[in-house]
């Protein structure tokens, strides 16, 4: 009831709206505000817990996000504006951790519990095949 | 006077813990001790209950003349937050894992299945684990010191905790945690008796089964609060601290499995000792990394190294005291089963690597930046997109082998007769990825990628159980698989549609100005101030249209807690069931404008309506086992 009172106040009140203002910030091409958005997923909030850049609240966020802006509004490439913000930061901005030298094993630890894991079962399986008794109802 | 009851009892509890583990384990030889571990193990509960009380009773009185509560609460808080404040901090959510521990002891012996030896060794264990953690809360979390003089008013509680989805995270999330100590008890017990005969398995499958039910909700209920307080429509961020709840159940779900072959044809069985260990662990790991502040998140109340050495300390002896136990006693339990190349125990193995490598991955992937900090003294972050490439691709892979699972049978299955019994949830599965792309803009082949998978497990699911016969004949075990399996369908339609689907809207709106939205149009009425009882709120009045007429008005807030001077999102969300339109009040600007986020989410609800339905399927499951515990039993049954 006080939902469909409310509603309707706010039908009367509302007639004539007026158009909102674009988004706070956003580039005017919207082809360069895609390519902000994209990148602006691919860094960490430095302050926050596992948020990206995209979806922090956090005023350090936002300055980052302008800055991101700016740097592409200068015309500089993804790739200009990463290695920008990783020597400023280093690579604790990224949220894809670098394949090289010291993370192989954050990259290949799965890989390889599944191959080995597999391995392993195979072997079992096979062993464990072996001895069934030759017995059709089994 | 209630303070010094609740030392009291929780020092009682501690040397009731030590005599509980010390006639537990004599109880392998000696039937009289035995019954004094049930006994101490029934007496524990009442004490760590009498302690939980107190604390709560101090709690809601608001006696800040102890320094827990004068910490943590505050008299205008509404008294649910009082309640649920006694574990929304670190000495009191501390008390109820041990609360949940004495009641996981005082269960295991009151059903006192798999024998005397069994269960008094079990109750040894579960005494150690009890006596440890009790320790650790008079000596560094001790939530009854008192303050003297106390002062007026109390420091108040995270708003981020005063939520009603909130509230019953913890004590959820403990009943799983917790619960695994209950299997970890049952398998270290199993390596002191030599029990060869699998009992211990059997024992233990209820408490695996409410530990695994318990940790799908907490975790799908942690990630139902982030979705709709963090204000922007995530639902899972791969946190250190939810990983820290993930791994447990991953492994978990894996024990499931493999102690199924366990009890049935005895297949695997130092296997699933192993990982009855492993779930433990892990638990025991997920309350280090959230407890110690290693990590630092909304979750971590406080920040003392020594709690962190101790904790770290416990971990490392019931780990490495198990795996021990383990290296020494398991090589005799080895019976060597047997099962053809195709057959479910081959299935359950297959689906026990695959849960291996992806616990790897959030194992991996959480820890690595704490090594790596150690070892090189940078900072890394792991992100989404990590686990994009490695947990997604495994777990995608094992949820295409699923459905083959069920319809093998034991010892020797017909993967022809599996393919043929299949072939409709084979039609499904193409005819989804079709649809999808002919319908959902814009075109993903991730997505119907997605939903093949989706459809493949929720009509194999379905076939199963309509092969079965008439449905009062089906029993409880199929109805559980079939549920389960098919939840996780459920869910990967949900984080599909949301992840590849939404649309998202951010406009500084004034007064009558308007924003559309994926066929919505939204008007903002105004910004009103709203008074709670121990918040101010900024209510924005939002009139939703479509197709011209009005359908709803929603009242997304902004909240700012004086007391603790921190404030939080409210968002509003309005869901059909297929989709949510979910509106979040931002920053003030300049002239009396508001920032206001929009996003529409389809099919997000299936994320968590998913977790509900395998959930169910784990309490169909735990039916029938208590069905057949309490039923009048017909045969003399082996008790010992």
């Amino acid at each position: 009831m006080m939902r469909a009172i409310l509603a309707s106040l706010l039908l009367i009140v509302s007639l004539h709206a007026a158009s909102a203002a674009p988004a706070p910030g956003a580039l005017a091409d919207p082809a360069l505000e895609a390519r902000a958005q994209a990148l602006q997923k691919q860094f960490r909030c430095l302050v926050c817990q596992g948020e990206s850049l995209d979806e922090s609240n956090a005023p350090l966020a936002a300055d980052l996000r302008r800055l991101i802006r700016e740097h592409i509004a200068r015309g500089e490439t993804d790739a200009q504006i990463t290695n920008y913000l990783v020597a400023r930061y280093g690579d604790f901005i990224l949220m894809k951790p670098p394949f090289e030298e010291g993370t192989w094993i954050l990259w290949l630890a799965p890989f390889a519990v599944l191959l080995l894991g597999g391995g392993i079962a195979f072997v079992i399986v096979r062993r464990a095949s072996r001895r069934t008794p030759l017995n059709p109802t089994a | 006077m209630t303070a010094e009851i609740g030392q009291l009892a929780l020092c009682l509890a501690l040397a009731l813990a030590l005599v509980q583990s010390a006639s537990g384990l004599l109880g392998v030889r000696s039937r009289a001790a035995a019954s004094v571990a049930s006994g101490a193990a029934m007496g524990l509960f009442v004490f760590v209950a009498l302690a939980f009380g107190a604390l709560t009773y101090a709690f809601v009185t608001s006696d800040f003349s102890v320094l827990d509560v004068a910490n943590n609460s505050h008299t205008l808080k509404p008294l649910i937050y009082k309640i649920t404040g006694v574990w929304g901090n670190h000495e009191g959510s501390m008390l109820l894992w041990v609360l949940v521990l004495a009641v996981y002891s005082a269960a295991i012996a009151f059903l006192g299945r798999g024998g005397v030896k069994l269960t008094s060794a079990a109750l040894g264990v579960q005494g150690l684990l009890a006596f440890a953690f009790l320790l650790f809360i008079l000596f560094t979390s001790n939530p009854f010191l008192r303050l003297d003089p106390p002062p007026f008013e109390g420091a108040g509680l995270n708003p981020l905790l005063q939520d009603p989805g909130l509230a019953f995270h913890p004590p959820t999330l403990y009943t799983g945690y917790v619960g695994f100590s209950a299997t970890f008890s049952y398998a270290a017990a199993a390596l002191i008796t030599g029990d060869s005969d699998a009992g211990w398995a059997r024992a233990a499958r209820p408490f695996m089964l409410i530990a695994w039910i318990a940790l799908t909700l907490g975790i799908a209920g942690g990630s139902w609060w982030a979705y709709y307080t963090l204000g922007w429509g995530g639902f899972w961020f791969w946190d250190p601290v939810e990983n820290a709840s993930l791994m447990p159940w991953l492994i978990g779900t894996a024990l499931l499995h493999s102690a199924l072959a366990t009890e049935r044809t005895g297949a695997f069985r130092s296997w699933t000792l192993l990982l009855a260990i492993a779930a433990f662990s892990l638990s025991l790991i997920g309350t280090f990394l959230v407890r110690s502040g290693v990590l630092s998140s909304v979750h971590a109340f406080a920040n003392d190294p020594a709690r962190g050495v101790f904790i770290l300390g416990m971990i490392g002896a019931a780990v490495f005291g198990a795996l021990g136990l383990f290296a020494w006693r398991a090589p005799k339990l080895e019976g060597g089963a047997t099962f053809e190349a195709v057959s479910r125990e081959t299935a359950l193995l297959f689906n026990n690597v695959f849960l291996a490598a992806v616990t790897t991955a959030v194992f991996v992937g959480t820890l690595f930046p704490l090594f790596y900090r150690a070892l090189t003294g940078r900072d890394l972050s792991v992100g989404p997109p990590y686990y994009a490439l490695t947990f997604a691709p495994i777990f995608l892979g094992l949820l295409v082998l699923v459905p083959f699972g069920p319809r093998l049978a034991w010892r020797r299955g017909d993967l022809k007769e599996a393919v043929r019994a299949l072939m409709p949830a084979i039609g499904a599965a193409i005819i989804a990825p079709l649809i999808v792309l002919t319908f959902a803009a814009p075109r993903a082949l991730a997505g119907s990628g997605a939903f093949a998978i989706a459809a493949w497990l929720i009509a194999a699911s379905v076939i199963d159980l309509s092969k079965r016969g008439r449905w009062n004949v089906i029993p409880a075990s199929a109805f559980a698989a079939a549920l389960a399996h098919a939840g996780l369908g459920i869910t990967l339609m949900g984080i599909a549609g949301t992840t590849l689907w939404r649309s998202e809207a951010l406009q500084v709106l004034g007064p009558n100005e308007t924003m559309t939205i994926d066929g919505y149009t939204l008007r903002l009425h105004g910004v009103y101030r709203v008074d709670g009882p121990n918040y101010q709120a900024a209510r924005a009045l939002i009139e939703v249209r479509e197709n011209d007429r009005v359908i709803a008005t929603m009242a997304p807030e902004k909240r700012l807690y004086p007391a603790e001077q921190q404030d939080t999102t409210d968002t509003a969300i309005r869901s059909t069931g297929f989709s949510d339109l979910y509106v979040a009040l931002g920053d003030e600007r300049d002239g009396g404008k508001w920032v206001i986020r929009a996003y529409v989410n389809p099919l997000a609800p299936f994320i968590w309506a998913g977790a509900g339905v395998m959930a169910l399927g784990g309490l169909a499951g735990l039916w029938g086992r208590l069905r057949v515990m309490f039923a009048p039993r017909l045969a003399p049954q082996a008790a010992e």
